[in-house]
């Protein structure tokens, strides 16, 4: 019997964003996403339970964050930004992607330093609201498609302790020439350790947070 | 720096099935590319020397990032390739000025030795533009299992004033090769064929 999670591709992509014809910055702005294209076992064919699937995602979602840091070459401390997707091949449905976002979520806030209670998180009701818990409050933003092999998924990106910090709004291309094919999932991480390079609309700056409820 | 870089992205692809087999060890391709500024863009020059003298730079440079996003030692790379997009405001010819003159000789010291040609290619472009970057075996161009290519594209470049140059380096061939033809036991290495 084939194993559950059955990864056949890991695509990982980082950029150093030095300047967008504007003021060169002092430290450039890094960001990355990994992506792992992986056989969908739903495929083909209406499953009504497809959970198991979602519990087995976690172990692999913990090695692709700690993969992303890694080829990104930052500590976890540096990342402020971060977002999920999934691209699910042409025999599967939109529901197979959704598989992603207990797990995504979860993958990179046990990268981030998350205090918060795990079991109520996986249970739905994770989220703490006074003081600064710890890190990655935010809800990971996310987005998902079916799609051919090569279909790009802009994945949105804010910052990891307040949704509403303006100038960590962002998204990042991703896509995996040639997957996934029809039978396959791809679940995607995204990174980023900063702003906007040239960051100017004003709105909630990473430094006034204050409320520590993922939001503000 | 004699280039104006504006990004420079790193891409690892590691194939650890293909058609249901498992690959052991997994193939891994590695693709850098930097974002420049065109300093021939919209006018017309017979020299092209700040072109060369950039393409110099970044074969060093974007040949020790693959290297190093493979985890590897130099001389464990396999196999290497490298192109260009020029925006619109450029010509092919300035393509050409950074991947042919000085580019080869410092990516060859990345990867040590390097007895082949790096296999190229080169084309106009936009935003998004993708360019299949060839692969051939770094020693000896005529090893079958290494001839492969890596879709290399940047969702944003080239602008019209700029350039986009790719360098990919692997540790391997292509996943399961069983077409016959130079094994990669049999290179002699001397004169970048066999």
């Amino acid at each position: 019997m084939t194993a559950l999670i059955d990864v056949r591709r890991v695509f990982t992509h980082m950029e150093e964003i030095h300047h967008e014809f504007g003021p060169v910055a002092p430290t450039p702005l890094v960001r990355g996403a990994i992506a792992a294209v992986l056989r969908n076992p739903y495929a083909g064919a209406y499953h009504a339970d497809i959970l198991p699937m979602m519990d087995a995602l976690n172990p692999l979602g913990v090695d692709l964050a700690k993969q992303l840091c890694e080829a990104m070459g930052v500590l976890p401390e540096a990342i402020q930004g971060y977002g999920k997707g999934a691209i699910v091949g042409a025999a599967g449905e939109l529901e197979h992607g959704a598989l992603w976002h207990v797990p995504g979520g979860y993958a990179m806030r046990e990268l981030l330093g998350w205090k918060g209670d795990r079991a109520a998180y996986l249970a739905g009701k994770g989220g703490v609201s006074t003081g600064q818990p710890g890190n990655a409050l935010s809800i990971v933003p996310s987005t998902k498609k079916v799609g051919p092999p090569g279909a790009a998924l802009d994945v949105p990106m804010t910052h990891i302790n307040a949704s509403y910090v303006r100038s960590h709004f962002d998204a990042i291309e991703v896509r995996v020439p040639g997957a996934p094919h029809s039978d396959e999932l791809i679940v995607i991480l995204a990174m980023s350790t900063g702003a906007r390079v040239h960051a100017r609309v004003e709105g909630l700056a990473a430094q006034d947070i204050s409320q520590w409820n993922g939001l503000r | 720096m004699k280039s104006q870089i504006r990004k420079i992205i790193v891409q690892v692809d590691e194939v650890l099935q293909e058609g249901g087999q498992a690959v052991s060890p997994p193939t891994r391709r590695a693709l850098a590319m930097a974002v420049i500024a065109n300093p021939y863009a919209g006018k017309y020059s017979e020299n092209l020397d700040q072109l060369i003298d950039i393409g110099e730079e970044l074969g060093g440079l974007l040949g020790e990032r693959c290297v190093k996003a493979l985890g590897i030692q130099p001389e464990d790379a396999h196999s290497y390739g490298k192109a260009a997009i020029v925006g619109e405001a450029g010509e092919l010819e300035h393509a050409a000025a950074i991947l042919h003159p000085k580019l080869g000789a410092p990516l060859r010291k990345a990867v040590s030795k390097g007895a082949a040609l790096v296999p190229s290619a080169k084309k106009q472009g936009t935003l998004g533009t993708a360019i299949d970057v060839p692969l051939g075996h770094k020693d000896a161009a005529f090893v079958r299992s290494h001839f492969d290519a890596m879709e290399a594209r940047v969702n944003d470049a080239p602008r019209a004033n700029e350039i986009v140059v790719a360098v990919v380096v692997t540790d391997s061939g292509r996943p399961h090769p069983r077409i016959g033809g130079l094994q990669v036991y049999e290179i002699t290495g001397t004169d970048g064929l066999r």
